[in-house]
């Protein structure tokens, strides 16, 4: 198990231990984070479930691939350091990982 | 105003509408489809036309587009048909039962039965995270371009590195007394030839491009006078009468919140033996609705439209007797197929 963080928009931390191999996304979803609204289900295909990577996480993380760059256009309130989660992958290395949610997603 | 009768209309032409179609269409019930996108799939056609989906019933693979095409062919016989770019925004029942559905482009449907397909809801534009752009909306700030000549001889903002924000580009540049197009970096998720074009203007200076993102809207009363821009070059204000942000769709549950359905989060409770809603003859399918267990599958969709189909048409055509039959068998079935 490898341990993420979400930090709400209000504030609220989610703790959660997320099993290697499943996404960011997935495990917000299952633990209820409000904010992650991952309205196409995964298929990077919609940006809500865009998140901000702590800075000192962010080159663990590793730069978006082009399709989420693309898809990224359509986030609300990009940064250099967002993301969409159902395009991280959780890994040993993340263990610690923190993401703060956006205001809104659209 | 003109009034459609049909038996049923179908809000939503996503993968569960189009395939209630078929199913209704068995029974012998005509129906309508309104759909708020300009062409039939909802989110298969939307949001993923091209990624593959694994968990259809006999299509070991198929992308969303291949599904909503299989789809229309299967349905053909039943010659459903379909309205779309327009939103359902009103649904009243007459005093004899009937329901009387108006869009959003003033027509209307009067119907025995009502089908709720709506998925997530209606796909709507996203809005800008800009301060305040509500009170521009509909007066400067544009989010499609319903009559160009709004757009003549003003100085015109374009925001978003699509097809939509390429598309306008081209289109407006002619006609505008300036056109400056606004995008977070300088790489473009657009069709090769737009975006050569686009670059063709930017180097013989008929069009201003700026790397950023809008953060403000000055003017007033509605009326924009400029924009300011955060971007590569720091803080810019550019010249802008009329704003048209292109940041893809997102779906809401619009005015289906107004029809006096209980709700649940934003879905629709229903029973699962009819998958009627509160009110006897809305019936809700796919996505939308909400049960004990359910699963947010389209094949879920699929088995609510079969069943949701022997009650609808019991409130429909009274009078006939309701058998079951299969289309193996049924000579009648597959006289409506078209195959018999």
């Amino acid at each position: 198990m490898t341990q993420i963080t979400f930090v709400a928009f209000d504030g609220t931390r989610y703790d959660i231990d997320a099993q290697n191999g499943s996404t960011a996304m997935e495990n917000a979803v299952r633990n209820a984070v409000p904010g992650i609204d991952a309205e196409c289900g995964g298929a990077c295909a919609c940006a809500t479930c865009h998140v901000y990577v702590g800075e000192e996480w962010k080159e663990i993380v590793g730069e978006p691939e082009p399709m989420e760059e693309d898809m990224l256009d359509f986030a609300y309130d990009v940064r250099p350091n967002s993301r969409l989660s159902c395009q991280i992958k959780i890994r040993d290395e993340l263990d610690g990982l923190v993401m703060t949610v956006p205001e809104r997603q659209s | 105003m003109e009034r459609i009768k049909t038996d049923v209309v179908i809000v939503g032409a996503g993968p569960v509408g189009l395939f209630a179609v078929f199913e209704l269409g068995l029974y012998d019930l005509k129906c309508h489809l309104i759909d708020i996108l300009d062409r039939p799939g909802g989110q298969c056609a939307e949001l993923y036309p091209e990624k593959p989906i694994y968990d259809i019933p006999a299509w070991p693979i198929i992308s969303g587009q291949e599904l909503t095409d299989k789809l229309l062919e299967q349905i053909e016989p039943f010659h459903p048909t379909f309205h779309y770019n327009r939103m359902v925004t009103q649904l009243t029942r007459q005093a004899d039962g009937s329901f009387v559905v108006t869009t959003d482009e003033n027509e209307e449907f009067e119907c025995k039965v009502v089908v709720i397909a709506a998925g997530g809801g209606s796909f709507q534009p996203k809005r800008p995270p800009v301060p305040g752009i509500e009170e521009f909306e509909g007066k400067s700030v544009f989010y499609s371009v319903r009559r160009m000549d709004e757009f003549r001889d003003q100085d015109i903002l374009i925001v978003g590195g699509g097809d939509s924000a390429l598309d306008w580009t081209l289109n407006l540049q002619p006609i505008a007394r300036s056109l400056t197009l606004v995008h977070r970096r300088d790489q473009f998720r657009a069709a090769p030839d737009s975006v050569s074009k686009m670059m063709k203007l930017r180097e013989e200076g008929k069009i201003n491009f700026q790397i950023g993102q809008v953060t403000g809207i000055v003017g007033r009363d509605g009326q924009m006078q400029g924009a300011l821009i955060k971007g590569d070059k720091g803080d810019v204000e550019v010249a802008a009468t009329r704003m048209l942000p292109f940041f893809g769709l997102t779906m809401k549950l619009g005015p289906i919140a107004d029809w006096g359905l209980n709700l649940h989060e934003n879905l629709i409770p229903v029973d699962t033996a009819k998958f009627e809603t509160s009110e006897p003859g809305i019936f809700a399918i796919g996505d939308i609705n909400w049960y004990p267990g359910k699963l947010k599958l389209i094949l879920s969709g699929f088995h609510e439209a079969a069943l949701m189909t022997q009650a609808a048409k019991k409130i429909a055509h009274p009078e006939d007797r309701v058998v079951f039959q299969y289309t193996t068998s049924s000579t009648n079935l597959q006289r409506k197929l078209g195959v018999a």
